[in-house]
Protein backbone atom coordinates (compact mmCIF):
# COMPACT_ATOMS: atom_id res chain seq x y z
CA UNK A 1 0.00 0.00 0.00
CA UNK A 2 1.41 3.11 -1.17
CA UNK A 3 1.50 6.55 1.07
CA UNK A 4 -1.13 8.31 -1.38
CA UNK A 5 -3.45 5.59 -1.38
CA UNK A 6 -3.38 5.38 2.10
CA UNK A 7 -3.96 9.09 2.59
CA UNK A 8 -6.66 8.89 -0.19
CA UNK A 9 -8.85 6.25 1.90
CA UNK A 10 -8.67 8.03 5.14
CA UNK A 11 -9.70 10.90 3.16
CA UNK A 12 -12.98 9.57 2.01
CA UNK A 13 -13.33 7.36 5.01
CA UNK A 14 -13.71 10.22 7.26
CA UNK A 15 -15.52 12.18 4.25
CA UNK A 16 -18.01 9.31 4.34
CA UNK A 17 -18.34 9.50 8.62
CA UNK A 18 -18.87 13.23 8.32
CA UNK A 19 -21.70 12.45 5.51
CA UNK A 20 -23.24 9.95 7.57
CA UNK A 21 -23.03 12.33 11.22
CA UNK A 22 -24.72 14.77 9.02
CA UNK A 23 -27.45 12.49 8.07
CA UNK A 24 -28.15 11.45 11.65
CA UNK A 25 -28.67 15.53 12.28
CA UNK A 26 -31.22 15.69 9.86
CA UNK A 27 -33.76 13.04 10.41
CA UNK A 28 -36.83 12.37 7.93
CA UNK A 29 -39.57 11.64 10.47
CA UNK A 30 -42.07 9.79 8.29
CA UNK A 31 -42.24 6.92 10.62
CA UNK A 32 -41.05 4.44 8.20
CA UNK A 33 -37.83 2.51 9.30
CA UNK A 34 -35.45 2.79 5.99
CA UNK A 35 -36.49 6.04 4.75
CA UNK A 36 -33.39 8.30 4.44
CA UNK A 37 -31.28 10.87 1.40
CA UNK A 38 -28.29 8.17 2.00
CA UNK A 39 -25.77 10.86 1.37
CA UNK A 40 -22.85 8.20 2.36
CA UNK A 41 -23.27 6.35 -0.99
CA UNK A 42 -22.75 9.28 -2.93
CA UNK A 43 -19.02 8.95 -1.44
CA UNK A 44 -18.92 5.38 -1.65
CA UNK A 45 -19.79 5.86 -5.27
CA UNK A 46 -17.39 8.19 -6.17
CA UNK A 47 -14.95 5.63 -4.68
CA UNK A 48 -16.61 2.87 -6.85
CA UNK A 49 -16.04 4.75 -9.82
CA UNK A 50 -12.56 5.67 -9.32
CA UNK A 51 -11.18 3.12 -7.59
CA UNK A 52 -11.51 -0.80 -6.96
CA UNK A 53 -14.39 -2.68 -5.49
CA UNK A 54 -12.23 -4.04 -2.96
CA UNK A 55 -11.00 -0.81 -2.06
CA UNK A 56 -14.56 0.81 -1.80
CA UNK A 57 -15.97 -1.97 -0.11
CA UNK A 58 -13.42 -1.63 3.01
CA UNK A 59 -14.04 1.85 3.36
CA UNK A 60 -17.68 1.20 3.08
CA UNK A 61 -17.36 -1.48 6.00
CA UNK A 62 -15.36 0.22 7.55
CA UNK A 63 -17.64 3.69 7.89
CA UNK A 64 -20.69 1.61 8.96
CA UNK A 65 -18.26 0.10 11.79
CA UNK A 66 -17.18 3.57 12.93
CA UNK A 67 -20.66 5.11 12.07
CA UNK A 68 -22.27 2.92 14.14
CA UNK A 69 -19.90 2.91 17.30
CA UNK A 70 -19.94 6.15 17.20
CA UNK A 71 -23.66 7.17 16.35
CA UNK A 72 -26.14 4.48 16.55
CA UNK A 73 -25.53 0.81 18.40
CA UNK A 74 -25.05 -2.51 17.64
CA UNK A 75 -28.26 -3.02 16.12
CA UNK A 76 -27.94 0.12 13.24
CA UNK A 77 -24.60 -1.81 12.21
CA UNK A 78 -26.28 -4.77 11.51
CA UNK A 79 -29.05 -3.29 9.48
CA UNK A 80 -26.57 -0.72 8.09
CA UNK A 81 -23.50 -3.76 6.72
CA UNK A 82 -26.88 -5.64 5.34
CA UNK A 83 -27.67 -2.69 2.98
CA UNK A 84 -24.40 -1.64 2.42
CA UNK A 85 -23.00 -4.90 1.35
CA UNK A 86 -25.92 -5.53 -0.89
CA UNK A 87 -26.16 -2.15 -2.10
CA UNK A 88 -22.43 -2.04 -3.26
CA UNK A 89 -22.76 -5.69 -4.74
CA UNK A 90 -26.00 -4.31 -6.87
CA UNK A 91 -24.04 -1.10 -7.91
CA UNK A 92 -21.03 -3.65 -8.97
CA UNK A 93 -23.30 -5.56 -10.80
CA UNK A 94 -25.14 -3.08 -12.89
CA UNK A 95 -21.41 -1.01 -13.74
CA UNK A 96 -20.27 -4.55 -14.94
CA UNK A 97 -23.75 -4.98 -17.12
CA UNK A 98 -23.18 -1.31 -18.67
CA UNK A 99 -25.52 0.83 -20.36
CA UNK A 100 -26.48 2.44 -16.56
CA UNK A 101 -25.53 6.15 -16.42
CA UNK A 102 -24.66 7.19 -12.91
CA UNK A 103 -28.55 7.81 -11.72
CA UNK A 104 -28.97 4.20 -12.50
CA UNK A 105 -26.08 2.75 -10.26
CA UNK A 106 -27.23 4.77 -7.46
CA UNK A 107 -31.30 4.16 -7.81
CA UNK A 108 -30.15 0.39 -7.75
CA UNK A 109 -27.87 0.79 -4.87
CA UNK A 110 -30.25 3.10 -2.83
CA UNK A 111 -33.39 0.28 -3.38
CA UNK A 112 -30.83 -2.52 -2.95
CA UNK A 113 -30.09 -0.76 0.25
CA UNK A 114 -33.93 -0.50 1.71
CA UNK A 115 -34.47 -4.26 0.86
CA UNK A 116 -31.24 -5.52 2.24
CA UNK A 117 -32.18 -3.84 5.35
CA UNK A 118 -35.63 -4.78 6.09
CA UNK A 119 -34.84 -8.43 4.70
CA UNK A 120 -32.37 -8.43 8.01
CA UNK A 121 -35.48 -6.66 10.13
CA UNK A 122 -37.85 -9.54 9.05
CA UNK A 123 -34.89 -12.45 9.87
CA UNK A 124 -34.08 -11.01 13.22
CA UNK A 125 -37.92 -10.10 14.46
CA UNK A 126 -39.00 -13.31 13.16
CA UNK A 127 -41.75 -11.10 11.35
CA UNK A 128 -42.59 -11.22 7.36
CA UNK A 129 -45.28 -8.74 7.99
CA UNK A 130 -42.99 -6.08 7.78
CA UNK A 131 -42.63 -6.39 4.36
CA UNK A 132 -45.07 -4.41 4.22
CA UNK A 133 -42.80 -1.43 3.87
CA UNK A 134 -41.26 -2.93 0.57
CA UNK A 135 -43.49 -0.32 -1.99
CA UNK A 136 -43.10 2.30 -0.01
CA UNK A 137 -39.05 2.07 0.49
CA UNK A 138 -39.08 0.87 -3.05
CA UNK A 139 -40.78 4.69 -4.18
CA UNK A 140 -38.64 6.41 -1.67
CA UNK A 141 -35.40 4.49 -2.05
CA UNK A 142 -35.83 5.35 -5.74
CA UNK A 143 -36.05 9.28 -5.08
CA UNK A 144 -33.34 9.23 -2.51
CA UNK A 145 -31.19 6.94 -5.31
CA UNK A 146 -31.74 9.50 -8.33
CA UNK A 147 -30.90 12.98 -5.94
CA UNK A 148 -27.54 11.08 -5.10
CA UNK A 149 -27.49 9.75 -8.28
CA UNK A 150 -27.26 13.18 -10.07
CA UNK A 151 -25.03 14.71 -7.02
CA UNK A 152 -22.36 11.77 -7.85
CA UNK A 153 -22.48 12.27 -11.15
CA UNK A 154 -21.32 16.33 -10.44
CA UNK A 155 -18.61 15.19 -8.07
CA UNK A 156 -17.08 12.59 -10.76
CA UNK A 157 -16.61 15.31 -13.02
CA UNK A 158 -15.57 17.58 -10.97
CA UNK A 159 -13.20 16.01 -9.04
CA UNK A 160 -9.04 15.42 -10.20
CA UNK A 161 -8.81 11.50 -11.43
CA UNK A 162 -5.00 11.89 -9.83
CA UNK A 163 -6.36 12.55 -6.53
CA UNK A 164 -7.04 8.40 -6.01
CA UNK B 1 -29.60 9.64 -18.18
CA UNK B 2 -29.60 6.91 -20.53
CA UNK B 3 -31.96 4.38 -21.88
CA UNK B 4 -31.58 1.93 -18.84
CA UNK B 5 -31.89 4.12 -16.26
CA UNK B 6 -35.23 4.77 -16.95
CA UNK B 7 -35.97 1.08 -17.41
CA UNK B 8 -34.99 0.41 -14.17
CA UNK B 9 -36.49 3.15 -12.75
CA UNK B 10 -39.89 2.18 -14.48
CA UNK B 11 -39.60 -1.52 -13.09
CA UNK B 12 -39.01 0.01 -9.47
CA UNK B 13 -42.16 2.08 -9.80
CA UNK B 14 -44.38 -0.88 -11.21
CA UNK B 15 -42.80 -3.13 -8.92
CA UNK B 16 -44.25 -0.76 -5.75
CA UNK B 17 -47.43 0.27 -7.84
CA UNK B 18 -48.46 -3.55 -7.64
CA UNK B 19 -46.93 -3.95 -4.03
CA UNK B 20 -49.64 -1.13 -3.10
CA UNK B 21 -52.45 -2.67 -4.95
CA UNK B 22 -51.77 -5.91 -3.48
CA UNK B 23 -51.84 -4.44 0.02
CA UNK B 24 -54.63 -2.73 -0.49
CA UNK B 25 -56.78 -5.54 -1.49
CA UNK B 26 -55.80 -7.73 1.33
CA UNK B 27 -56.03 -5.29 4.00
CA UNK B 28 -59.04 -4.74 5.82
CA UNK B 29 -60.29 -3.59 9.08
CA UNK B 30 -58.34 -5.23 11.91
CA UNK B 31 -59.56 -6.47 15.12
CA UNK B 32 -56.77 -7.63 16.82
CA UNK B 33 -53.59 -6.11 18.38
CA UNK B 34 -50.13 -8.50 18.60
CA UNK B 35 -46.91 -7.32 20.03
CA UNK B 36 -43.90 -9.46 19.62
CA UNK B 37 -39.94 -8.52 21.23
CA UNK B 38 -37.61 -10.25 19.54
CA UNK B 39 -39.80 -12.55 17.48
CA UNK B 40 -41.78 -13.97 20.54
CA UNK B 41 -45.42 -12.71 20.98
CA UNK B 42 -46.14 -10.73 24.22
CA UNK B 43 -49.32 -9.57 24.24
CA UNK B 44 -52.12 -9.90 22.32
CA UNK B 45 -55.58 -7.61 22.55
CA UNK B 46 -58.26 -6.45 20.97
CA UNK B 47 -58.20 -3.22 18.88
CA UNK B 48 -61.69 -1.79 20.37
CA UNK B 49 -60.30 -1.66 23.83
CA UNK B 50 -58.86 1.70 24.58
CA UNK B 51 -55.49 1.31 26.31
CA UNK B 52 -51.77 2.05 26.95
CA UNK B 53 -49.18 -0.93 27.32
CA UNK B 54 -45.70 -1.12 28.00
CA UNK B 55 -44.08 -3.53 26.11
CA UNK B 56 -41.33 -5.32 27.57
CA UNK B 57 -38.33 -4.64 25.54
CA UNK B 58 -34.83 -5.37 26.80
CA UNK B 59 -33.42 -2.02 25.78
CA UNK B 60 -35.49 0.69 26.98
CA UNK B 61 -39.19 1.51 26.85
CA UNK B 62 -41.92 1.42 24.30
CA UNK B 63 -45.36 2.27 25.28
CA UNK B 64 -48.19 1.59 22.58
CA UNK B 65 -51.52 3.16 22.87
CA UNK B 66 -54.70 2.07 21.60
CA UNK B 67 -57.52 4.55 21.05
CA UNK B 68 -60.71 4.86 18.91
CA UNK B 69 -59.57 1.76 17.30
CA UNK B 70 -56.64 3.11 16.42
CA UNK B 71 -52.88 2.11 17.74
CA UNK B 72 -49.57 4.55 18.03
CA UNK B 73 -46.56 4.07 19.81
CA UNK B 74 -46.68 6.65 22.17
CA UNK B 75 -43.65 6.43 23.87
CA UNK B 76 -40.06 5.40 23.33
CA UNK B 77 -37.05 6.14 24.03
CA UNK B 78 -35.23 4.40 20.68
CA UNK B 79 -32.48 6.59 19.35
CA UNK B 80 -33.94 7.17 15.89
CA UNK B 81 -37.76 7.87 16.95
CA UNK B 82 -38.99 6.11 13.60
CA UNK B 83 -41.80 4.06 15.99
CA UNK B 84 -43.03 7.33 17.84
CA UNK B 85 -43.19 9.25 14.78
CA UNK B 86 -44.93 6.42 12.39
CA UNK B 87 -48.81 7.07 11.80
CA UNK B 88 -51.51 5.14 13.89
CA UNK B 89 -52.44 1.86 12.35
CA UNK B 90 -55.98 0.25 11.88
CA UNK B 91 -56.14 -2.06 9.24
CA UNK B 92 -54.79 -5.91 8.63
CA UNK B 93 -50.78 -6.35 8.27
CA UNK B 94 -49.67 -2.47 9.36
CA UNK B 95 -47.41 -2.73 11.75
CA UNK B 96 -45.26 -0.26 13.48
CA UNK B 97 -41.91 -1.68 13.91
CA UNK B 98 -38.96 -0.37 16.63
CA UNK B 99 -35.26 -1.76 14.93
CA UNK B 100 -33.44 -0.69 17.55
CA UNK B 101 -35.43 -2.22 20.39
CA UNK B 102 -36.39 -5.29 18.37
CA UNK B 103 -40.34 -4.65 18.95
CA UNK B 104 -43.26 -4.90 16.34
CA UNK B 105 -47.05 -4.37 16.99
CA UNK B 106 -49.21 -5.59 13.71
CA UNK B 107 -52.66 -5.75 13.27
CA UNK B 108 -54.59 -8.85 12.61
CA UNK B 109 -58.20 -10.01 11.99
CA UNK B 110 -57.68 -13.54 13.44
CA UNK B 111 -59.71 -14.30 16.32
CA UNK B 112 -59.92 -17.39 18.63
CA UNK B 113 -56.50 -18.17 18.89
CA UNK B 114 -55.56 -16.77 22.51
CA UNK B 115 -59.35 -18.37 23.43
CA UNK B 116 -58.56 -22.00 22.14
CA UNK B 117 -55.34 -21.67 23.65
CA UNK B 118 -57.82 -21.46 26.99
CA UNK B 119 -59.77 -24.12 26.08
CA UNK B 120 -56.96 -26.53 25.46
CA UNK B 121 -54.93 -25.90 28.05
Amino acid sequence: MDAKRIAADGLFLALALVVSYIEVLIPIPVGIPGVKIGLANAVIMVLLFFTTWQRTLLISVVRILLAGFLFGNPMTIVYSLAGGILSLFVMVILRKIRGFSVVGISVGGGVAHNIGQLSVAVLLMENARIYYYVPVLLITGTIAGIAIGVLTGILIRKLPKNLF
Amino acid sequence: MKKKDFILIGIVFLIALAGFGFIRWTQHDGTQVIVTVDGEEVYRTDLSKDQTYEIPVEEGTNVMKIQNGEVTMSKADCPDQICRNHAAISQTGETIVCLPHKAVIEITSETGTTELDGITQ
